[in-house]
């Protein structure tokens, strides 16, 4: 199945891109995120993040679909 | 809209105007600063990015909360993006209200949530060439370490 994932701030810069298709068998984003750690090596382990599917805040164990649109949140500092 | 981004200085003279009201007789803001230092170092211009239809929902809930929780007539929130220089202004949040106690309370629960929630994101360049994403790079720094000497 294929996922739509965009990247930003230090996981854009890490995964050297800000948007990407993929194809995977992660069912959850908790096993897309650890896919996407052996590809990147990420230095923000899944505990430091938060998870948006379809532009909303998610669980970590959400089932994936098709086309959905995932982003890995590292941790905010607006103001 | 209660929360919204620019990628231009923050307009508060135009924007103070949605928060005008007969019944409101106090008005709050706070304006947050981009500072010439961070933890110690020399800080020389800021980046903001933000995920914006997260951002702008996620801040919107903000705003709708301080309206439900707080006696106030209204209140707005507005994030800047992009570079930004020394003492340019970052962020602006305004409240009106009939009395000032809970225009302060409500302008103070604001900027702290939308500094927790919101997904926005800050990298300061330093005096030295450094530069590096606020709240990221610490925890990232370590494992980097590990590889750069491995």
């Amino acid at each position: 199945m294929q996922v739509n994932i965009r990247y930003f701030a230090l996981m854009r810069e890490q995964a050297g891109r800000s948007e990407e298709t993929v194809e995977t068998t992660a069912r959850t984003p908790a096993d897309l995120y650890a896919e996407l750690m052996d590809r990147y090596g990420f230095t923000l382990g899944p505990e430091q993040l938060k998870v948006a599917v379809n532009s909303e805040f998610a669980d970590w164990s959400r089932k994936l679909a098709a086309g959905d649109a995932v982003v890995f949140l590292p941790p905010v500092a607006g103001g | 809209m209660r929360f919204r981004f620019t990628h231009v200085p923050i307009d508060t003279a135009d924007a103070r105007r949605a928060l005008l009201d007969l019944g409101a007789g106090g008005y709050a803001t706070f304006e947050g600063w981009v500072r010439d230092h961070n933890e110690g170092r020399e800080v020389t211009r800021l980046e903001y990015e933000a995920f914006e239809e997260l951002a702008v929902a996620e801040g919107d809930r903000i705003v709708a909360e301080a309206l439900e929780r707080f006696p106030i007539k209204h209140a707005l929130c507005i994030h800047r993006i992009g570079e930004l220089g020394l003492g340019d202004m970052a962020v602006w949040v305004a409240v009106s209200s009939a009395h000032r106690g809970e225009a302060f309370d409500a302008c103070r629960f604001i900027i702290d949530e939308v500094k927790h929630r919101v997904p926005i994101w800050k990298k300061e360049h330093y005096r030295n060439g450094d530069s590096g994403w606020v709240n990221c790079e610490r925890c990232a720094t370590a494992p980097r370490h590990v590889h750069t000497h491995a």
